[in-house]
């Protein structure tokens, strides 16, 4: 009997020691975000006043911060209410933060400028935790706050949630960075960034149209909807060019330590590039294994590659020469680009990452949609929507992912791929 | 060639299988039961390891000695804590909760070092071995754990059969009992048995992760079980097998990821297992033991 309690007691405290285990990951995380946001707000008002202070009559020039209703010409035409929603906290807050922050630089710089059709823009950014259902009361809340065009989810499955509500009620909803096929199959859902099986094509066309390669080997996981989305779009593609696939070697998810096997056929094959559409923490694995059996090979890989100079003691010597397709590259001299960083880095103290430059984007579509469609501030949400679905297949903008990108009627962004080149550890625009 | 590097790949996985089985084999096979925590034992060795390292820039060598103290610390805690309370309960509670000293190792884990990969750096200093022009290149982690392999086969098997301590273990496998009755200590014994068996951990923890440098808090439960599978494989409780065990697991995986689907490889080894096991129930070289009655 006593026996029996003892184990009793210890299988309780095992339980306990679990729970207490992920409570305070929770709790951790959390205060990081709310961390990060209040700083950021703090900032932003500290910047207001110092706007406020001096004229701002020079409305074009739009880098600088500027307080949501101290604009030059804005607000004399009421507000124009977009609803931003992704995780600010748990395990997926890094990529949530970005777009918001993202959102909120283009917000401050719009209403510098003078707003959306003369109506100032307010941006209210709700949490989902990464959480579908989450998702949908973040939603609501923003319904309830009067919400009129849908800046979100950030991540997919969230996005799709959403998307669902936002048919039924007819809000425009465009996602930043939702990148599952069936993040835009409403008339009314947009995206920003390359659906999955998108940037397999696109890997596709930019191996082929810069001659990267005659003899490409694939190694891919088959457990992962991303990785196998991209490779099945790659192989596809890969007819129309001029390469040939010679070997693709599949692992899966319970598979995925030792890739001897792959890169031995891949070298036996003659391959004179390996196409990596997978996430950076495999890819690290790979990177040493060839090293290790000598095989000096161009890589190629996917945004899930983006990350890989950001693993733990990693030798970053290895992944020198990688190339991956990405949005964004914070390197990049382009005058947006630069601006971009800049800003963000002073009011955020970090270097953006594609979210932040998807979120960026993804304002300043909807400001091009809008002054296409003529919006002002008494259509109700049906008449906005209808106008803004329609508008958005003939704008065409200059973004920081990508320059002249247009949409078609299906939601999918059309655009030129960007690629990165790791170069003395950091990642270089090609 | 290709064959012969699939072979030498094979070869290198299997080692570190039959190092993990290694341990496996020994806790199974005096205290007669499964330690599912094994692999996350090996889990902890690597992190050891990576935070004297990297972390301290303490020196490998000095590194896998803590690293084997901490873990022989660990199995006899987790001994005294989840297993010997239980000595005389059901074999399935035991392990139950073998089950779940393994899920709270990998999330004291999760809490202590995150989520996110940790790239390891190989403690084995030598070059990698290339041979025909670089056509061929066997890796020098490889070649340590099949040596080491062989160092701690040859050692457990002596030490059983010639130690006093070694013959109380195989008295203790044999009937608790009557062991206890001839005046031998049975739960220091066992205690004996899971420090060795968790000082091999860290010693696999230490090439697994030299070899497959992404030290995650789930790193060694697929090896852990694969080489629980290998240990059957060979016959559970026998030391030389669970190193062919391992081996030959190793091999055949590779090949079969080389020559028929590499997302296939899974299956058709334990397709191998579920046929080796009908008909020879016993594993390969695992003993038949009369029950006396």
């Amino acid at each position: 009997m006593k026996k029996k309690m003892l184990s009793l007691v210890l299988a309780g405290a095992m339980t306990a020691a679990l729970l207490t285990g992920c409570g305070s990951t929770g709790a951790d995380s959390t205060s990081t975000a709310d961390g990060t946001t209040n700083e950021a707000a703090a900032e932003d008002a500290g910047a207001d006043n110092a706007d406020a202070a001096t004229d701002n009559a020079d409305a074009s020039d739009a880098a600088t911060d500027a307080a949501e209703d101290t604009g030059a010409a804005a607000g004399a035409n009421g507000t124009f209410k977009i609803g931003g929603i992704g995780p600010l906290t748990g395990g997926a807050a890094v990529y949530g933060i970005a777009a918001m922050n993202g959102s909120q630089i283009a917000v401050d710089e719009i209403n510098a400028a003078g707003g959306i059709n003369g109506m100032t823009v307010e941006l209210n950014f709700q949490d989902d935790e990464l959480d579908s259902e989450k998702s949908v009361n973040a939603y609501n809340t923003l319904k309830d706050w009067g919400v009129q065009v849908i800046d979100g989810c950030v991540t997919s499955a969230c996005s799709i949630a959403v998307a669902a509500k936002t048919a039924e009620d007819n809000i425009f909803q465009l996602t930043p960075s939702g990148s599952a096929v069936e993040c835009v199959t409403n008339p009314n859902s947009f995206r920003v960034c390359f659906s999955d099986p998108n940037q397999g094509a696109a890997s596709a066309q930019y191996i082929g149209e810069h001659n990267l390669a005659t003899k490409i080997a694939v190694i891919y996981d088959s457990s992962d909807v991303y990785s196998s989305g991209i490779y099945e779009k790659f192989v596809s593609e890969a007819a129309n060019q001029s390469f040939e696939i010679v070997t693709a070697g599949a692992f899966t998810a319970d598979n995925k330590t030792d890739f001897s096997v792959q890169l031995q056929q891949a070298k036996d094959a003659g391959a004179d590039l390996v196409f990596l559409p997978i996430y950076y923490n495999e890819a690290a694995l790979i990177l040493k294994q060839a090293s290790d059996m000598g095989f000096d090979v161009q890589f190629f890989g996917c945004d899930g590659l983006d990350g890989i100079l950001g693993v733990d003691n990693f030798d970053a010597s290895l992944a020198e020469g990688v190339m991956l397709l990405t949005p964004f590259a914070a390197d990049a001299t382009d005058d947006l680009t630069v601006k971009f960083v800049t800003t963000y880095n002073e009011k955020f103290g970090e270097t953006p990452n594609q979210f932040a430059a998807d979120g960026y984007d993804a304002i300043y579509t909807i400001k091009a949609a809008a002054e296409k469609a003529g919006i002002t501030a008494d259509m109700s949400n049906e008449e906005i929507c209808t106008a803004l679905s329609a508008a958005m297949t003939e704008i065409q903008v200059d973004g920081l992912t990508g320059l002249g990108i247009t949409w078609d009627a299906s939601g999918e962004p059309t655009k030129e791929p960007k690629a990165v080149v790791i170069k003395d550890g950091v990642y270089t625009a090609m | 060639m290709s064959f012969v590097a699939h072979l030498i790949n094979g070869i290198s996985l299997g080692s570190v299988y039959a190092l993990i089985a290694l341990g496996y084999t020994m806790v199974y096979g005096i205290a007669k039961m499964l330690n599912f925590a094994h692999g996350d034992v090996i889990m902890i060795g690597g992190y050891v390891v990576f935070v004297t390292v990297s972390g301290m820039g303490l020196n490998p060598l000095a590194a896998i000695i803590i690293s084997m103290a901490a873990c022989t610390i660990l199995g006899v805690v987790i001994e005294r804590v989840a297993y010997r309370p239980l000595r005389g309960a059901s074999p399935l509670a035991v392990l139950i909760t073998a089950i779940g000293v393994s899920y709270l190792l990998q999330n004291v884990a999760l809490l202590v070092f995150g989520s996110d990969t940790k790239a390891f750096t190989n403690v084995v200093p030598f070059p990698n071995l290339e041979l025909f022009d670089g056509q061929l290149v066997i890796k020098s982690v490889t070649i340590v754990t099949v040596i080491v392999n062989v160092i701690i086969m040859v050692g457990l098997t002596l030490f059983v059969k010639k130690t006093k301590i070694g013959r109380a273990m195989t008295a203790v496998s044999e009937d608790k009992g009557a062991a206890q009755l001839m005046g031998i200590n049975v739960n220091g014994t066992i205690a004996i048995t899971f420090a060795i068996g968790s000082s091999l951990a860290a010693i696999a923890g230490v090439l697994l992760c030299s070899a497959y440098p992404a030290l995650t808090p789930y790193t060694g439960s697929m090896p852990g079980i694969k080489a629980f599978v290998a240990a059957v494989f060979g016959g559970i409780g026998s030391i030389p097998g669970a190193f062919i065990g391992g081996i030959l697991l190793g091999v055949i995986e590779n090949l079969s990821k080389a020559y028929i689907s590499s997302q296939l490889s899974d299956a058709i080894v334990f397709s191998i297992l579920i046929i080796v096991l009908l008909v020879k129930p016993t594993g390969l070289l695992g003993k038949k033991v009369q029950e006396k009655v």
